[in-house]
């Protein structure tokens, strides 16, 4: 009867913990403050279960603290307590209410696991996006739209988007806490998971899994953005490239940079494309531009990548002959490159 | 000389106990780096790449160098005491399993001084440990080291399976045996079954590495998701290798310290034989975000859901061991009081990471980081602080001091809760693990800087576990037989230390808990089961370690592309064996007027 009372104090404060927790950490970031229905659907999932789990900790603390307090051995004590065999009943009582707490919290754990498994490859209606991870950037390729871009996924608020998920080296995972859980991106195999972005807003994207030298700085952005603006966005994008104004520098940027990168239609593909960078949050997922310029960041960023991204694969700017007024000229460039959208 | 040549399975314990601690103070010392590295966003102390190597060797170090072997520690000094046996089953092996075991640790941890540092996480998934991303001799060290190191292991798990099984004293059933022996004989069939597992993957990540074999190298048709299976399924029963002990501790020492026989002794065990069996069931848990599929996730989910069930079984039987008895507050007790709650935050948590569509938000940050360490320190290693102290009278005759002991716990204590509790909610607040750092202003920051706060204090409280040991030593060899008066088992009926053979006369259990029901019929020693006699011992021999100097020897060779250095050290390791097969040794006898004399470690 007296644990009861202690019971019934707590679990207010226990709902309210809850309550709390859902409150907490950043809209953009945290997995408590979940900004779509999959991360809503997973905190439910981790509000029941922290829930279950909160009260079998009370139960326990609770038996424990009273036994050491009722039980404690007093001086000189040499009494011989009663050597208790066990207790069938106790035994099934334990036995049986953890497997009730176990059904509650296995139906909708199973029901969210087929939920959540749902395949939209071949909808129609859902943006098809194949995501490549490379130490340490992210590749993101509209495959229905015929566009590529890299840090920075843009999405329309009104659609499912259905990600295909690969690997162009190592084991990475994608993983955008407060939209939705992650998944593997694994070398070989193709995982395929989708995620939705009922609200507008920049959310903080990270990979998960240890990927070498610079994982804990793979980050991204995925861009949540009106279904017009999403539209002219995509339009921008498959427009033709803006290329430097003046002629040397474009023929400097041509040859030293787009041998790996690309803007629009024109260079290569083994480096993030760079088609509207100067819009960008950040550059190289890391430097962010409210902090610093673009300029600033950018300039920064191409005089020495591995001082800001250790293993990151391209050349300081010395290493790839430019002059550090080529440095700053492409740098403006890209930073003044922006789509409107 | 006499510490390198015995095969007496108490000294072993200790050369256990000595490098054990060794390994846990390295181990140790790389946490704090860890911490320290990570005490505020975008610190330098360390770089990305030194940290990389950190966090491997921390986990690398701690789960096979400090923790197995801690335990291995204590079912030596133990087990054959407790089932009232005159050594293990086989001696040399013993032996053979410490020095594989150190060896393998030595080279591992030689990677340091080498300058190339197994980096690729101490899962070692590959590519990231393929030949192709790390292309240095560290992922050689973590293969050819944790491969030598296993062979300690798995000769351990054999020997000790077969010591419980033949060399119980007589009348000791197999529902008599007292908890931690039950836990040590699950245990070893656990490693039994498991380390071949990783046996075998360690055979063929060193034939990617060493020889561009293509078993997971996904160009040429292998696969990375393999190594994913068979670490794990060697993994996930490493886990319950772990805990499992420190359950059997637990019951020893609460049942002890409260006076009373352990609360449902039947369901205990139990409990554990199917807590053992489940944890083989349960690897993919750790790859809910693989991409297997629905199916095999939902499976997985419920199946490692259950094993809350018998571990549920087991906290309330501790419990109700406690319920009722008269409790002293030792050190030992402290420890394992600690561990009952400590344990459960543990188990819930891990019960949350169980619910797959909810691990896609926990997998791979500070919550799992947070429930692992809360089920490995606040369980094994609470499970090992309490053991130590519990037996440590036993082991070498000297009680240990209480006051340092109560400081040893609460320092470490407080510091682990404060270390670790707040990590849960790094991980929800959506910090990835094992990032080298973190960008400022994402809300880490101040949990972070308690974290780090928190594993000094349990430096703090290791220093002075330490310093405990080294006054005890200066004090005389005066611990009872009975040192904590309340003894139930076997161990606690001959003099501490116990005098090589053991048992001069091998005692007839006559029920569960054989000690205490003799003293409570007011018995003051055990009813013998054969008369004084000549007592058959082993004999001591330096062939174990210099079987293991030919495998360190050879797996250097191996690793630098020496072909003829690697020959020369298996030569050496075959040459013994042929030695050893060739001669007989039929060891030597005490006989009855030299068995007062011989007390000795």
């Amino acid at each position: 009867m007296n644990r009861w009372h202690v019971m019934k104090r707590l679990l207010p404060l226990l709902t309210g913990l809850v309550l709390l927790l859902s409150a907490c950490g950043r809209e953009d970031l945290s997995t408590l403050n979940p900004q779509g229905p999959v991360a809503e659907k997973q905190l439910d999932l981790m509000k029941l279960s922290i829930g279950i789990m909160a009260l079998v900790v009370v139960v326990v603390f609770a038996i424990c603290i009273y036994v050491l307090i009722r039980f404690r051995r007093r001086a000189g004590d040499k009494t011989i307590p009663k050597q208790v065999e066990g207790n069938h009943t106790l035994e099934i009582i334990w036995t049986v209410i953890p497997l009730v707490l176990l059904v509650i919290l296995g139906v909708p754990t199973i029901n969210d696991v087929f939920g959540l498994a749902k395949d939209y490859s071949k909808d129609k209606n859902a943006v098809q996006v194949k995501v490549t991870a490379h130490q340490y950037w992210w590749e993101f390729e509209y495959t229905d739209l015929g566009i590529t871009t890299a840090q920075e996924l843009i999405v329309p608020t009104d659609k499912v988007i259905s990600f295909e998920l690969v690997s162009a080296d190592v084991k990475h995972s994608f993983w955008i806490p407060s939209i939705g859980g992650k998944m593997d991106t694994n070398p070989g195999v193709t995982n395929r998971m989708f995620l939705e972005f009922p609200k507008e807003g920049v959310f903080r994207g990270k990979c998960a899994e240890l990927c070498g030298t610079s994982h804990a700085l793979m980050d991204f952005k995925a861009k949540a953005v009106s279904p017009e603006s999403f539209a002219r966005w995509v339009s921008a994008m498959k427009a033709p490239a803006v290329m430097p104004a003046d002629a040397e520098i474009a023929e400097k940027f041509t040859s030293q940079c787009l041998s790996c990168h690309a803007v629009g239609e024109n260079g290569g593909s083994g480096a993030p494309n760079l088609t509207g960078i100067g819009g960008r949050q950040t550059v190289g997922g890391i430097l962010y531009n409210d902090e610093a310029t673009a300029e600033q960041n950018l300039h920064d960023w191409i005089t020495d990548p591995q001082k800001y991204k250790v293993g990151a694969a391209m050349p300081k700017a010395l290493d790839n002959s430019l002059t550090p007024e080529e440095v700053a000229s492409i740098s403006k460039y890209l930073a003044e490159y922006k789509l409107d959208y | 000389m006499d510490w390198l040549t015995t095969v007496d399975h108490k000294k072993i314990g200790i050369l256990y106990l000595i490098a054990g601690l060794f390994f846990f103070l390295i181990g140790g010392l790389e946490a704090i780096l860890i911490r320290v590295q990570l005490m505020k966003p975008m610190n330098d102390v360390v770089s990305s790449d030194t940290f990389n190597e950190l966090i491997t060797m921390h986990g690398t170090t701690m789960i096979f160098l400090a923790a197995m072997p801690l335990l291995f520690a204590l079912m030596n000094a133990v087990i054959p005491l407790q089932i009232g046996a005159r050594d293990v089953a086989f001696p040399f092996l013993n032996s053979l399993g410490f020095w594989t075991f150190f060896f393998g640790g030595l080279l591992l941890n030689l990677s340091w001084f080498a300058g190339t540092v197994p980096d690729a996480g101490w899962t070692s998934y590959v590519p990231l440990a393929g030949p192709n991303y790390s292309s240095g001799h560290g992922v050689d060290y973590y293969v050819i080291g944790l491969q030598i190191a296993g062979i300690g292991t798995l000769l351990g798990g054999i020997n000790f399976m077969a010591t419980i099984i033949n060399m119980r004293a007589p009348g000791l059933s197999f529902m008599r045996l007292p908890m931690f022996t039950w836990a040590i004989f699950i245990t070893s069939a656990l490693i039994v079954f498991a380390f071949p597992a990783l046996t075998v993957g360690l055979v063929a990540l060193m034939f990617d590495r060493l020889f561009q074999a293509n078993f997971f190298e996904v160009g040429n048709g292998g696969s990375g998701v393999l190594w994913e299976h068979i670490f794990w399924v060697f993994g996930h029963p490493e886990v319950y290798i772990l805990i499992v002990p420190a359950f059997g501790i637990i019951s020893e020492v609460v049942s002890t310290f409260s006076r009373k026989r352990l609360f449902g002794y039947s369901s205990m065990v139990f409990a554990t034989v199917l807590i053992a069996f489940l944890g083989f069931m349960v690897w993919a848990h750790h790859m809910f975000t693989t991409g297997l599929g629905p199916v095999a996730n939902g499976l997985f989910s419920i199946a490692t859901m259950l094993i809350a069930v018998p571990t549920g079984v087991k906290i309330f039987n501790w419990l109700f061991t406690l319920w009722g008895g008269s409790i002293k507050f030792t050190t030992a007790n402290l420890f394992a009081i600690g561990f009952i709650p400590t344990f459960v935050m543990g188990g819930v948590t891990g019960v949350m990471l169980a619910s797959a569509p909810a691990d896609y938000q926990y997998h791979d940050t500070y919550f799992v980081v947070a429930h692992f360490h809360y089920v490995i320190v606040g369980g094994l290693i609470f499970g090992i602080f309490a053991g130590m102290h519990y037996w440590w009278p036993k082991m070498f005759g000297r009680m240990l001091n209480e006051t340092i002991g109560k400081i040893t716990f609460w320092t470490f204590f407080i510091g682990f809760h404060l270390t670790f509790f707040i990590q849960h909610f790094l991980g929800l607040l959506g910090m990835p693990r094992r990032v080298y750092t973190y960008l400022g202003g994402q809300g880490y920051d101040d949990m972070n800087l308690i974290s780090t706060i928190g594993a000094f204090f349990m430096g703090i409280g290791t220093i002075a576990f330490l310093l405990n040991i080294f006054i005890t030593w200066a004090k005389p060899r005066n611990a009872a037989a009975d040192a904590w008066e309340d003894g139930r088992s076997l161990e606690w009926t001959i003099p501490s230390p116990p005098p090589e053979y053991n048992f001069k006369q091998v005692p007839l259990v006559r029920g569960y808990d054989a000690w205490w029901k003799e003293k409570m019929e007011g018995k003051t020693a055990m009813t013998p089961s054969e008369p004084v006699g000549s007592i058959h011992m082993p004999s001591p021999s330096i062939l174990p370690l210099i079987m293991s100097i030919g495998l360190f020897i050879a797996g250097f060779g191996f690793m630098y592309d020496r072909l003829i250095i690697g020959g020369i050290g298996l030569a050496i390791t075959l040459g013994c064996m042929v030695v050893r097969s060739l001669i007989d040794d039929h060891g030597f006898h005490i006989e009855p007027e030299d068995q007062d004399e011989g007390v000795k470690a």
